[in-house]
């Protein structure tokens, strides 16, 4: 039996410790806002926060995050309107959108960990996500203006 | 998780013939669970509009969104009609149904080819009109004033005499019993449009911000159960046997059933390959188990398909040449006359969609209607394939499109529906099917390889006198006719007979032959890929050799003629997108127009530093002129980086300028990956990648992220082109280009890699 929070809720998880925590919070608690696109932590579309920080959930196990706070696009912010969000949709960031919850949360840790990135940094630091519709140009103007309010 | 349930939609349906119709699953596009119509309509002049009593306006949409802004922009025009307040307005993503939901009835729903805003920016305006038209009646029975003394505005209807007005919401109960008399209802004058060319951010911004919006793999059903397959590592192998018990033994896999391969004298189409089927409760189950499996395939005939030997095969192909596809003047005797010829050989590999987010279905086969949930390009395709896999009617499915994780045109081909829809029926439950990456990179629909031969021959003056490219690739239509071996209309009008060298008086094009053994087919852009490439990077070897300003030369070769006929030129069927060329034709004039104003954006003819290089390319694809000038710097040790990319556009008619830039802001991005990375290889007839790692895309850290969008004004009275490809096809011959006149090092081959 593994405890562990999830957006700030207590769960309990009785299955396979194995099991990658992309797979548990979409399969098992229903939390699709996390993304599958590649199964091997390469592209970043599975990217939560693991006590705040940023890790890729299909290479992460439930096992991993015993104990932990998990936190997922959809807990982020309550309303929806933590400063990444806002400057994601001032920025009219997303194509497809389906990158956008792992880059969002990539983003949210990045400034978390170094409020005043500079060029350099918020390139290398989003360089894990791919996006495939190619928004890495309002992604890095977004990241940029967020960097300002958090 | 969305759960899908029956949900009344009579009212919005109430006066189209099928009042308390059920319909299910309404509303789950945008904001995570299904709910019931939250609007209660009562007035739907049209299946494209309804209102509702409070004023909410809920518009119809019934293009995929994959990321290309058609759920923004297509509502924008029928609410700019409507005189609609956008803002009060609604969508509602119309299930497929071509007999009522392909309005403009040009390619059943299908998002594919550019060309949701063409085909649709009149008649969205027409029923757009037919509905303010519609409360305008409305509004006039309710004064008892005639309909001369009433107009629409902002969401309102006003009486010109006395300066009143209704609110939409407060017309509905009398609009419902109005029948708009016969004729056409005049349009607005563009002067009064307030959102036709007006920026508009994207509708479903706040879910996707918020992780609220669904994709294919989002949607749940009760019962239903997940699924990945083991198919074939070569095209049209066959399972010989397998052995399942220890995939059976991992906790959470219920099941393992074999889907049967095609017959071998079915084509393959958009049917399911076959394979073996790990069936279970939750992904990481099935997948885990999926790598127990110990399957012999027997691979085949496709198994001597490797790239190694074959590149060479489509490389002689194109040298020898074949059938002519388009023929001006007398290309042998010019060449003969000329006095330089020049000579050059171009290839470009296989490769990949890759969209973000992998195939997913979901389909309840034991339900009448079959209902079906996926993230597909083609509601319509796919429901006659999975009547077929199912033995029904297309009639008797039902489909349901999800947001689209990007498409790329991957999407538009239904294999995987029909897995989804063939394994519920095995195992009578619903069945969602999941692709990994893996299953993506190794069992997709490839973007043909292709080989070309390029031969020009220039006057005592540097003038092109004499123009001819041969080209070689297995072709589309083997899906269809696995002996096909030439290409056919469709490709060679993907910018190759189209190639727009007007004022080159001899011209020549041809097509060898080449066997298909992989399942090839269309990808962002398609063909226009290669023959941009081969075309404008030729162009810039040919001005080099005659000493001369490439811009100059590309404009000379160009030229300004406002129509290039190609039937002149003995093409046959020109297939011009599928339109008729009189509407769209081909003009000259547009593409040089659009080079030159990249041209002057880009500073061209500055004077650079050592290792700097700006590179240009103008190529028309899906009737937008697009032109794209790429500034590169060669550091030392070969790497490359991209300061700055200038593309204009000139698409018609637009929309949504927006919706424009982030098209070819993406294009970039785009066309960086088919230049950097984009192949994919075969040996024995297996792909040979399998994930990011050794099928790398552009990111952050090697895309340009300074790409200046400009849209050319000039013929904007036109009709609306495409947008959502055209700015790929240029992207690759200004990099190499450029690459060029940075190093002098010429480029023949895709991809480039990190270093040249
Ligand atoms: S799905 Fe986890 S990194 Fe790609
Ligand atoms: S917005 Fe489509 S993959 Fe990033």
């Amino acid at each position: 039996m593994i405890s562990l929070r999830v957006n700030g809720v207590s769960r309990q998880f009785n299955g396979d410790p194995r099991m990658p925590l992309l797979w548990y919070l979409r399969d098992e608690l229903g939390l699709t806002g996390s993304k599958f696109g590649c199964g091997s932590g390469l592209c970043g579309a599975c990217t939560v926060h693991l006590d705040g920080g940023a890790v890729r959930g299909c290479i992460t196990s439930v096992e991993m995050a015993a104990n932990k706070n998990v936190t997922t696009i959809e807990g982020l912010d309550a309303n929806g309107n933590h400063p990444v969000q806002r400057a994601w949709r001032a920025h009219n960031v997303p194509q497809c959108g389906y990158c956008q919850a792992g880059q969002i949360m990539q983003a949210a840790s990045l400034l978390n960990q170094n409020p005043d990135p500079s060029d350099k940094e918020i390139v290398d630091g989003m360089a894990g996500n791919i996006c495939r519709c190619g928004t890495y140009q309002r992604i890095f103007a977004a990241v940029r203006s967020a960097a300002t309010e958090v | 998780m969305a759960t899908i349930q029956n949900i009344s939609r009579r009212d919005f349906l109430k006066t189209t013939g099928t009042a308390g119709a059920l319909v299910i699953g309404a509303n789950f596009v945008p904001g995570g669970l299904v709910k019931e119509a939250q609007a209660q309509a009562v007035a739907s002049p049209n299946l494209f509009v309804s209102i509702a009593g409070d004023g909410v306006v809920t518009i119809t949409c019934s293009r995929a969104e994959m990321g290309q802004g058609a759920r923004t922009g297509i509502p924008m025009i029928l609410a700019d009609e409507l005189e609609a307040d956008w803002d009060r307005c609604t969508l509602w993503q119309a299930p497929g149904d071509e007999t009522k939901y392909d309005p403009a009835g040009k390619d059943g729903q299908n998002t594919d080819g550019s060309r949701s805003t063409r085909h649709h920016l009149d008649v969205m305006r027409q029923l757009g009109g037919a509905a303010r038209k519609t409360l305008e009646l409305a509004a006039a029975r309710k004064w008892g004033v005639s309909s001369g003394d009433v107009y629409a505005r902002h969401h309102r209807v006003y009486n010109s005499r006395t300066g009143k007005s209704f609110d939409y919401g407060e017309l509905v109960d009398v609009a419902a019993g109005i029948k708009l008399p016969e004729g056409d209802i005049p349009f607005k004058d563009k002067s009064q449009w307030k959102y036709i060319g007006k920026d508009m951010p994207g509708v479903d911004n706040f879910d996707i911000t918020t992780g609220g919006a669904n994709f294919g793999a989002d949607i749940s059903i009760p019962g239903m159960k997940i699924a990945v397959i083991e198919r074939s590592p070569v095209f049209r192998g066959k399972v010989k046997s397998y052995d399942a018990s220890a995939a059976l033994k991992v906790p959470g896999v219920e099941k393992v059933v074999q889907i049967p391969h095609l017959p071998d004298d079915k084509p393959q189409e958009f049917r399911a390959m076959g394979g073996i089927a790990v069936i279970g409760t939750n992904t990481w189950s099935v997948m885990e188990g999926r790598k127990k499996l110990k399957i012999k395939w027997d691979s085949g005939p496709n198994r001597v398909h490797s790239s190694r030997t074959y590149d060479n095969k489509l490389r002689k192909s194109a040298k020898k040449g074949g059938v002519v596809v388009r023929n001006r003047g007398n290309f042998d005797r010019a060449i003969k006359g000329a006095s330089k010829v020049v000579e050059a050989d171009y290839f470009v590999p296989y490769f990949i969609h890759t969209p973000m987010e992998p195939p997913a279905a979901i389909v309840d086969a034991n339900a009448r209607p079959v209902k079906v949930w996926a993230c597909t390009q083609s509601p319509n395709e796919t429901r006659q394939y999975v009547s077929e896999a199912l033995g029904l009617k297309k009639t008797d499915i039902e489909c349901w499109q999800t947001l689209l994780g990007g498409g790329f045109g991957r999407k538009s081909k239904p294999d995987y529906v029909c897995e989804a829809a063939i394994l519920s029926k095995m195992v009578g439950a619903p069945v969602r099917v999941q692709w990994t990456r893996e299953d993506d990179i190794q069992q997709g629909y490839y973007h043909t390889a292709s080989a070309h031969t390029m031969k020009a021959g220039l006057d005592s003056s540097g003038k092109v006198v004499a123009w001819k490219h041969s080209g070689s690739w297995p072709s589309i239509l083997a899906l269809w006719n696995p002996a096909q071996k030439t290409g056919f209309g469709i490709e060679y009008g993907l910018g190759m007979v189209d190639a727009p060298y007007n004022s080159v008086p001899n011209i020549r094009i041809e097509n060898g032959e080449a066997d298909a053994h992989i399942r090839v087919g269309w990808y962002r852009s398609v063909n226009n890929i290669q023959h941009s490439f081969a075309q404008n990077c030729f162009a810039y070897e040919l001005a080099a050799a005659a000493g001369r300003d490439p811009l100059e030369m590309l404009l000379e070769m160009i030229g300004d003629a406002d129509n290039m006929d190609l039937a002149k030129d003995g093409v046959k069927e020109y297939w011009n997108y599928g339109d008729p060329v009189e509407d769209w034709p081909v003009m000259p004039v547009r593409l040089s127009n659009a080079l030159r104003t990249v041209a002057k954006k880009a500073g061209y003819g500055k004077k650079l530093p050592k290792g700097h290089g700006l590179g240009l390319a103008v190529h028309r694809s899906f009737h937008s002129y697009v032109a794209t000038a790429v500034h590169v710097v060669v550091h030392d040790d070969g790497t490359f980086s991209i300061p700055q990319v200038d593309t204009a556009i000139d698409c018609g008619r637009y929309v949504n300028p927006e919706g424009v830039l982030k098209q070819v802001e993406g294009a970039a991005i785009y066309g960086n990956t088919i230049a950097r990375y984009g192949k994919i290889t075969t040996n024995r007839g297996a792909v040979q990648q399998s994930n990011f790692h050794d099928y790398p895309v552009s990111r952050i850290s090697n895309s340009p992220l300074n790409v200046r969008v400009h849209i050319v004004e000039d013929f904007v009275h036109l009709r609306p082109c495409g947008v959502g490809e055209p700015g790929v096809p240029p992207y690759t011959p200004a990099l190499i280009n450029a690459i060029y006149e940075a190093t002098g090092k010429r480029i023949h081959t895709l991809p480039i890699g990190d270093k040249v």
